[in-house]
């Protein structure tokens, strides 16, 4: 029997405003426990939420990037459970009308082909506070977390392989870095994906049973746990059995998942419109706004390399993968630089280097006006090429002014005629022999003579203009 | 409509409430009384009638995105029955829970 | 200090006066206190020491004339939360709670200089008719101490009516101020949902609740609104409308007002005497010069099969935060997480209370939402639009605010629907978030006062002060005053 796979995913992605969803205490990572809440978020009795624009306006970008269509009348809804991270006992989500619908991204698999996968819906929510179990007995928890913006994308079922669920989640992290309203690390918390697989009979006219796994926190998890679930129901189906609906959890140590909750134990949420606040009304004028507030997106940008700087395609490509490489390299180049070769240095040496470290262009020391101010040096032959590398290696690792740098080190080429004309003449004519062979057509001479002068210099001679006044003095010879 | 006692055991799970059995009894007929009271509504004719929520004249109300000072935690945790080293202590979570839902 | 005897303005002018100071007002107002709560038993915590720290700093900086309030006690319903001072709900489950903030409504009354003498009883979480499901103490009516005071702002309406206070703050959901305030022959106005700030309320219902005055007198009633209403930040359902000051059409002769009386809650089983005063009431604003009409509400009484679905469903929601983790009440020897919520809230909450949470999670339940929440959501749009449809034609609607004077203790609490049924009047005018007030309308045989509810148009509670002045001043049921154990 063959089979054919179906996944959808819910993706939760913390947004990086300044202030909580529903209060106005800071969103800050990292803090003492307690420390960054409020009344509200400790639902005190008596407490009110206060719905924060920038919420609406973060979620509004990413549906935008999205190609969603906004839902331009809104309100919010209780959804009710109770647990010790979630002191009201309900989440400020939405339900009925979602923030934005209907919308799709373009995934590109390894083999080139690219293919849309559909988002059914996005909307704003609150992510909880944690919980962290002892093992004396009790639960701790900090409320630091409770009411940080979320935005929750789900995807239609559109996806029918772990390679596409992966090119997908890439994919999204990568818009969603580009719109600039979340950081997006899996490995932080920043992005956590629920993952639906089912699996049937190819040619079957009824939808498989599907399973969830929740709040996987890797792309490497997404992927194994695919995998494995695939394999498990189609051993389940071959074997005659039924796939039951249920939640399961990945776990990591054995690469399976294991069940967490029977469909029937599930929980009934009792969602109904939140009260406590107004309704909402998104204007034209208001998506407008917020459209021109959204970065260019990687699309948009890799066109513009290519059509504009005549950056190849693949270097476009790689330019654009993140939203820091393509922000630093365009930053580069309105400092000064000449695309092509800051695209060659960004993509060479300075990737080079990151691989090297393991470390991101945010944590060296390397400045756009650093980089190209050492490239406009290279360009005007103030530096060679080989006394760059010295320089880039300084201004990654510290805070640098390349120029006035080489001037102090005295690395500064030698290109003024009027300075080198002297010193070829006087190794000319301490050279007849060397002029003698160039004449008869000995080319080697003349790279003799080059090395001379360039020793007589220390090697800061400019090659080329070396070249080009000695070729010129030869003739006169 | 009839409530069975069952019905209401599983309500008052989700209520996280319990009731010993001669309350059970008294709450389910009590409860099948209100509600086959609130049940009259079917009769009114409500077919495109638009449900109210609220009953306020405002709309789209929101804060700017500014952070405030947070609330010190020691006056929060002035009330809080139990706790150690700023975290609010409860007894141990047996189930998985709802994590980041 | 009597306070049966005076009101807001004659008692501002003996202040300015320096008749009294601010401290002698004070102590005389918790001699009061001590003397008639014995037989009262409106409150719950007693604010003394502070309240006599603010009065000399009042005092010491002078009174501000030009502000009626300065310097005068308040009394707040304790599902309103007051820094520093225990706030209970009436609820075991909050027995050990003091708040670490302010109401808006406390803050501004501060703002405006009267000083909380103290909080006040009510029925548990305000679920209740008469006070009698407080965890803490049964609050007698003024009148007649075998009687209930009614609900669920028992406390404040029975504190005012014997003259412990001269103003308190109640909250109605359904007619929890309105309805204790005909028991107790006082004033009691529920604003236009949205006019006051529900910010540090105990949430019940969030889409019916609303704070408001229960006096001794229209006037007085107006003073305090005006100190409390507007638009607060921290409460996103407060209207952005300008308040108008409520007094100002006082004393304006409402001759050609438009009055409706809905057949429907006069068709109602109303005891004989309240159907007597509602008739009365009738006559005199007819003599007064307005126009008094039978109209039509015909879906208002489904209002109590509304009610008991939306405010039973937003409770059981609001209520769930009291899981003995953060605050209040948790259980004893508890071994594990759901012993600490399923214990806390069996052990913390009062029979009432644990009804109504069980209604609203079946109201809301999945298989039953449409049928129930839904429903019942779109029914209110209907009462709505009826209330719409007749603030067309007339200023004002009038009936009883409540089918019966006040009842003895026990005579209900074992029949919630028949408890439920005080409500049937005032409950229409919350899921329309219409101003409503109660006002003095006359007596029974027997002594009980009877109210009168004058219902306006959205926003417009001035008009509803105006006609209930004019009310007032052409009748003399608020210039009777209780005997409360052989004493005025």
């Amino acid at each position: 029997m063959n089979f054919e796979t179906t996944i959808g995913l819910e993706v939760h992605i913390e947004m990086q405003t300044k202030s909580k969803a529903y209060s106005p205490a800071p969103v800050v990572y990292g803090a003492e426990p307690n420390t960054n809440t409020n009344v509200i978020d400790w639902a005190y009795p008596g407490v009110l939420p206060q719905v924060n624009k920038g919420v609406l306006e973060y979620g509004m970008r990413a549906a935008m990037a999205l190609n969603c269509e906004i839902n331009q009348d809104l309100h919010f809804d209780r959804k009710n459970y109770f647990y010790p991270d979630n002191p009201k006992a309900y989440q400020i989500t939405q339900k009925d009308t979602p923030l934005a619908h209907d919308g799709y991204l373009e995934i590109e698999l390894e083999d080139g082909t690219k293919k849309k996968i559909g988002i059914e819906e996005m909307h704003v929510e609150e992510d909880a506070g944690k919980n962290t179990h002892n093992p004396n007995g009790y639960s701790y928890v900090d409320l630091n977390r409770q009411g940080t913006p979320l935005i929750e994308i789900v995807s239609k079922p559109d996806m029918h392989s772990a390679d596409e669920a992966y090119a997908y989640l890439s994919r999204l992290r990568q818009i969603i870095k580009f719109t600039g309203i979340s950081d997006v690390k899996m490995e932080q918390g920043s992005m956590r994906a629920d993952v639906n697989v089912s699996v049937r009979p190819i040619g079957s006219d009824k939808p498989g049973v599907r399973t969830e796994m929740k709040n996987l926190n890797s792309l490497e998890h997404v992927r194994k746990g695919i995998e494995y679930e695939e394999k498990r129901q189609r051993g389940i189906l071959l074997k005659g059995g039924e796939i039951e609906q249920e939640t399961r959890r990945f776990d990591e140590p054995t690469g399976t998942t294991v069940l967490m909750r029977s469909k029937e134990e599930a929980n009934d949420y009792r969602y109904f419109p939140e009260p406590d606040l107004p309704t909402y009304h998104i204007s034209n004028d208001w998506m407008d706004e917020v459209r021109a507030s959204i970065p260019e997106m990687p699309d948009k940008r890799r066109e513009r390399y290519i059509n504009e700087w005549g950056i190849p395609a693949y270097d476009a490509k790689v330019l654009t993968q993140s939203k820091e490489m393509s922000d630093f390299y365009e930053a580069t180049v309105a400092k000064g630089a000449d695309p092509k070769l800051a695209s060659n240095w960004l993509m060479g040496e300075v990737n080079a280097y990151l691989n090297d470290k393991q470390i991101e262009l945010a944590d060296t020391a390397l400045t756009p006006e650093h980089l190209a101010t050492m490239i406009k040096l290279i360009k005007d032959g103030t530096i060679s090429s080989k006394i760059a590398k010295k320089v880039f290696k300084e201004i990654i690792t510290n805070d640098t002014e390349p120029k006035a740098w080489v001037e102090e080190k005295g690395m500064v080429q030698l290109s003024d005629p009027a300075k080198l004309q002297p010193i070829i003449d006087e190794v000319l004519d301490n050279n007849q022999q060397s002029i003698e062979d160039f004449k008869n057509g000995k080319d080697r001479a003349f790279g003799f003579l080059v090395g001379n002068i360039m020793k007589q210099t220390r090697g800061k001679a400019n090659p080329k203009v070396v070249n080009k006044l000695l070729t010129e003095s030869l003739k006169n010879r | 409509m009839n409530i069975t006692k069952e019905e209401v055991r599983k309500i008052a799970s989700l209520s996280k409430l319990e009731f010993t059995e001669a309350e059970l009894e008294k709450f389910t007929s009590q409860i099948e009384d209100i509600m086959n009271m609130s049940h009259q509504l079917s009769k009114i004719d409500t077919e495109g009638v638009k449900p109210t929520i609220n009953v306020t004249d405002a709309v789209n109300v929101m804060r700017e995105d500014v952070a405030e000072e947070p609330t010190p935690r020691e006056e929060l945790m002035k009330n809080v029955p139990d706790h150690e080293d700023g975290f609010i202590k409860v007894p141990a979570i047996l189930d998985e829970g709802e994590d980041d839902e | 200090m009597d306070y049966l005897k005076n009101d807001l303005t004659s008692l501002h002018k003996q202040l300015v006066n320096k008749e009294i100071s601010a401290t002698e007002l004070a102590k005389s107002t918790f001699d009061t206190i001590e003397k008639r709560d014995q037989k009262i038993d409106a409150f719950l915590a007693m604010n003394k020491e502070a309240t006599l720290k603010q009065a000399a700093a009042i005092d010491a900086r002078g009174i501000n004339a030009d502000n009626v309030l300065d310097g005068i006690p308040v009394g707040i319903k304790d599902n309103m939360v007051t820094k520093n001072l225990k706030t209970t709900a009436a609820s075991k489950i909050l027995e050990n709670f003091t708040p670490i903030y302010n109401a808006t409504v406390v803050e501004r009354l501060e703002k405006a200089g009267m000083i909380v003498a103290g909080k006040l009883n009510m029925d548990e979480f305000a679920m209740g008719s008469s006070t009698e499901t407080s965890a803490f103490k049964q609050t007698k009516n003024a009148w007649d101490q075998t009687k209930v005071p009614g609900g669920s702002s028992g406390g404040p309406a029975a504190a005012v009516a014997s003259g412990e206070l001269i103003a308190a703050l109640g909250s109605d959901t359904g007619g929890s101020i309105r309805q204790p305030a005909a028991f107790n022959g006082v004033v009691g106005f529920k604003p236009t949902y949205g006019r006051v700030s529900r910010y540090g309320l105990i949430a019940f219902s969030s889409s019916l609740d609303q704070i408001g005055p229960v006096t001794r007198s229209v006037k007085d009633n107006a003073l305090i609104l005006n100190a409390i209403a507007g638009q607060d930040k921290h409460d996103f359902t407060t209207s952005p409308r300008e308040v108008p000051d409520f007094t100002a059409k006082l004393g304006k002769e409402i001759k050609g007002m438009r009055i409706g009386v809905p057949k429907e809650f006069m068709d109602v089983d109303l005891q004989p005497e309240v159907r007597k005063a509602v008739e009365n009431a009738i006559a005199t604003f007819e003599k007064l010069g307005a126009t008094v009409e039978e109209v039509s509400l015909p879906h208002a009484l489904n209002g109590i099969q509304v009610y008991y679905i939306v405010a039973t469903s937003e409770a059981s929601s609001n209520l769930q935060r009291f899981d003995g983790i953060r605050y209040g009440f948790r259980a004893k020897d508890v071994k594990n997480l759901e012993d600490v919520y399923i214990r806390t809230r069996s052990e913390g909450f009062g029979d009432e209370v644990k009804r109504r949470i069980m209604l609203g999670t079946f109201s809301l339940s999945s298989g039953l939402y449409d049928e129930f929440f839904g429903k019942a959501t779109k029914v209110r749009t209907i009462i709505c639009q009826d209330f719409e449809n007749v603030f067309k034609d007339y200023d004002l609607i009038l009936g009883p605010t409540t089918t019966t004077a006040a009842f003895g203790f026990g005579e209900k609490t074992d029949d919630p629907i028949a408890m439920y049924m005080n409500d049937l009047l005032t409950i229409p005018t919350n899921l329309a978030g219409l101003p409503a007030m109660s006002l003095p309308g006359g007596f029974t045989e027997n002594g009980l006062p009877i109210g009168i509810h004058l219902v306006g148009r959205r926003f417009d509670e001035a008009t509803v002060y105006q006609a209930g002045y004019a009310f007032e001043q052409a009748t003399d049921y608020h210039k009777q005053m209780p005997t409360i154990g052989g004493q005025n």
